[in-house]
């Protein structure tokens, strides 16, 4: 067993019993609550007569199935209308902040979570979506629940648990051109399979991740669960704290951030701390990824031929040849020149403002390809307006894309914006599932958002190395 | 269409020793949670007649005509242990995913191997995961196919799965087999009766301080006498 990792202490500190089924009874810091995961639980609550233990310690917001387009009230769709109704009434109710669209900070609950400074190092964080893996890159101990377990955090404050293993990830060397975090990410799942980290909490660290931003630690981390580990978490370490320094929930230096400073400091892995495995990614060797079939860990360098499903483990063998019938792809060939319809930048993975400069700077000065829709969904209210204020809705809006509001949106079709038919998107998101988009036809290539930047002036797969980028000082101005 | 939804009703937990059943084979890894319940499905507010749309895509064309799967096929219709592979329920946390299977009539899962969150969603609605290696699964999958109306008996407490006349074992996380042949899957009221060591543990956590409203039901964290809790967190 682990010893002396971030996720030994803080398992250890939020532990407050043993239950007789010998899963541990976790003290849970902070609950989030969207609208798809969460009436059943408050239904449940209410026929067992329960309050709502931790209402301060939860916080709601709506992005599922909000429109990205015309988000007035009622909503045109009846049954999305319903959800926000119901999840008003609940979060009111029980006394539950809420970053309703009306508040300007409603978003992607795992954008919203860090950027209000909710989302701290040393605090355990669930919520009904899966992806809240993306948490641990603070340092916090985050995973995704289902709606019974809901129930159970919003009753009691507490989730039951068993104790996992730790995979220590080491990320080596630096990252090169067009490489970003969602490479790294993507190339792990691939080396480690979809199921690699199921038993396991992934530790990632090594120069390569410790030198990206919180951004790009979110994105790494997002996708953990894509790897099969349902938690996933950076060290903390001053790039953290300096984010976090006067985000709305810290408090500021003299008034506890110190005192909380130095508990973040406390919980973060020892030098000498025992792994359960450990696991070396050779950063200096990754290039842009693309993927070619439809679990995120069918991935490949955009320049790098197709593998032959003959040439994977056996138990990768029938999945990869459905794969490439669904995706119309010959192994062999490379992803480069593989048609794109719509071009996807949004998501809980890569829809923060840094994805978002990054992909502006292909964008500046071109043209979205005639026969390419693009969007950008911005991962919050408060991305989108920085994003406006910075001038880069407008370098969007000039090429030709589709400014939204903040929300899920196509990453996994809960609203209007949808694959049509047997679309192909090249999109920043998470998950190249058949029918995620809300096309059963649909095909989606997973890939970083330059890439998709590149895609949609394009109408291609293209490897953004080859594209040049304006500096990011002229961006606005290209 | 098949729905049996309250077949498993949410309330006192009770225990599951065993299940026993016909089967119904689902082939392939990695089998996504998008897939047994597509995300159009989930717009609702309650689970009730979820079980209708269980593999919605996989089971029928845009004109609602029935395509060849296992779930459409007479022999299957009243399945009660499904037998899958490798990574099973991967993707999404929807519990919407185990509740359509549940609502469609299966008690127990029999695979490969599991996805954390999905087998976690399982047992909380007391439907046992149980796990055993590929060939042990492909052989269960092919008896099943040749003996649709041949009872399947998954045995949480012993970790064996009996078919026909062979039995083999399977491994059952220990949680899961202690809580369902325990009867203690319902979490709620088990951790609930820890109150006040739960909020013990709250006010122990530095980044609580200022954070948690008081308290008067015995918790450590009132700073005066006033019912504080009620009047929620809003701001």
């Amino acid at each position: 067993m682990s010893e002396g990792t971030l996720y030994d202490d803080v398992w250890e500190r939020h532990r407050v019993d043993t239950l007789p089924t010998g899963q541990d009874q976790l003290f849970v810091g902070l609950h989030l609550v969207h609208e798809v995961t969460s009436p059943q639980a408050f239904g449940m609550l209410e026929e067992r007569d329960m309050d709502v233990a931790y209402p301060e310690l939860t916080h709601a917001t709506v992005d599922h199935i909000v429109p990205t387009a015309d988000q007035s009230r009622p909503f045109d769709d009846e049954a999305a209308e319903t959800m926000m109704t119901e999840l008003e009434a609940n979060v009111r109710e029980a006394g539950i902040e809420f970053s309703h669209p009306d508040t300007g900070d409603q978003g992607i609950v795992h954008v919203v979570g860090p950027e209000q400074g909710l989302t701290q190092p040393g605090k355990t964080i669930v919520c009904g979506d899966s992806h809240t893996s993306t948490h641990g890159a603070f340092g916090a101990l985050a995973f995704g629940i289902g709606t019974s377990q809901i129930r159970d955090v919003l009753a009691t404050g507490c989730v039951a648990m068993e104790k996992k293993d730790v995979r220590r990830i080491e990320v080596t060397g630096e990252l090169g051109d067009g490489v970003e975090a969602k490479d790294v990410i993507l190339q792990i799942i691939r080396e480690l399979g979809t199921d690699g980290g199921v038993g396991y909490v992934y530790e990632y660290g090594g120069p390569a991740v410790e030198a990206l931003d919180m951004e790009g630690r979110m994105s790494i981390c997002n996708m953990s669960v894509e790897g099969g580990a349902r938690a996933g978490y950076v060290n903390p370490d001053e790039t953290t704290y300096e984010f976090l320094e006067g985000r709305d929930r810290v408090p500021d230096r003299g008034d506890g951030f110190e005192e909380l400073k130095n508990y973040w400091e406390s919980v973060r892995s020892d030098d000498d701390a025992t792994y359960d495995d450990v696991v070396e990614i050779d950063g200096d060797a990754l290039a842009p990824m693309v993927t070619w079939g439809t679990t995120p860990g069918q991935g490949v360098f955009v320049d790098e031929p197709i593998p032959e499903p003959e040439d994977l483990p056996a138990d990768k063998v029938d999945t990869a040849r459905r794969a490439q019938e669904h995706m119309g792809v010959e192994p062999g060939d490379t992803m480069q020149g593989y048609q794109v319809d719509v071009a996807f930048l949004g998501s809980c993975t890569n829809a923060r403002l840094p994805d978002l400069r990054r992909a502006a700077r292909v964008v500046a000065g071109r043209d979205v390809h005639d026969d390419v829709r693009a969007l950008v969904v911005p991962g919050s209210q408060r991305v989108q307006k920085a994003a406006e204020e910075e001038g880069l809705a407008d370098v969007f809006r000039d090429a030709g894309f589709e400014w939204r509001n903040a929300g899920c949106s196509m990453c996994l079709g809960m609203n209007e914006d949808q694959l049509e038919g047997p679309e192909t998107c090249a999109s920043s998101s998470n998950r190249n599932f058949v029918g995620r988009m809300g096309s059963k036809e649909g095909k989606t290539v997973l890939m970083n958002p330059q890439m998709v930047a590149a895609a949609a002036v394009t109408g291609e797969v293209t490897d953004v190395r080859d594209v040049d980028r304006v500096p990011p000082e002229e961006v606005t101005e290209a | 269409m098949n729905d049996r939804d309250g077949s498993a009703e949410d309330g006192p937990a009770d225990v599951v020793e065993h299940v026993s059943g016909t089967g119904v084979p689902i082939r392939g890894n990695d089998i996504d949670t998008d897939q047994i319940i597509p995300g159009r499905f989930l717009k609702v507010v309650t689970f009730d007649g979820l079980g209708q749309f269980a593999f919605f895509d996989q089971r029928f064309t845009d004109d609602d005509e029935e395509k060849d799967h296992p779930m459409n096929e007479d022999r299957f219709r009243d399945a009660s242990v499904m037998v899958t592979n490798k990574n099973f329920g991967c993707g999404s946390s929807r519990e919407h995913a185990p509740q359509a299977l549940m609502r469609w009539g299966i008690d127990a899962l029999v695979g490969e191997s599991f996805a954390e969150i999905f087998a976690g969603n399982c047992l909380a609605l007391g439907i046992p995961t149980v796990t055993a290696d590929e060939d042990a699964v492909e052989a269960i999958q092919d008896w099943v196919d040749e003996h649709p109306d041949g009872e399947i008996d998954v045995d949480v407490a012993a970790e064996t799965v009996t078919y026909g006349d062979e039995t083999v074992d399977v491994t059952v996380d220990d949680a899961q087999r202690k809580a369902l042949v325990e009867g203690v899957w319902d979490t709620t009221a088990l951790m609930a009766s820890n109150a006040a060591a739960t909020r013990e543990t709250a006010a122990s956590l530095p980044y609580t301080t200022g954070v948690l409203d008081a308290r008067t039901d015995g918790g450590t964290t009132a700073s005066d006498g006033d019912d504080a809790a009620s009047d929620g967190g809003d701001a």
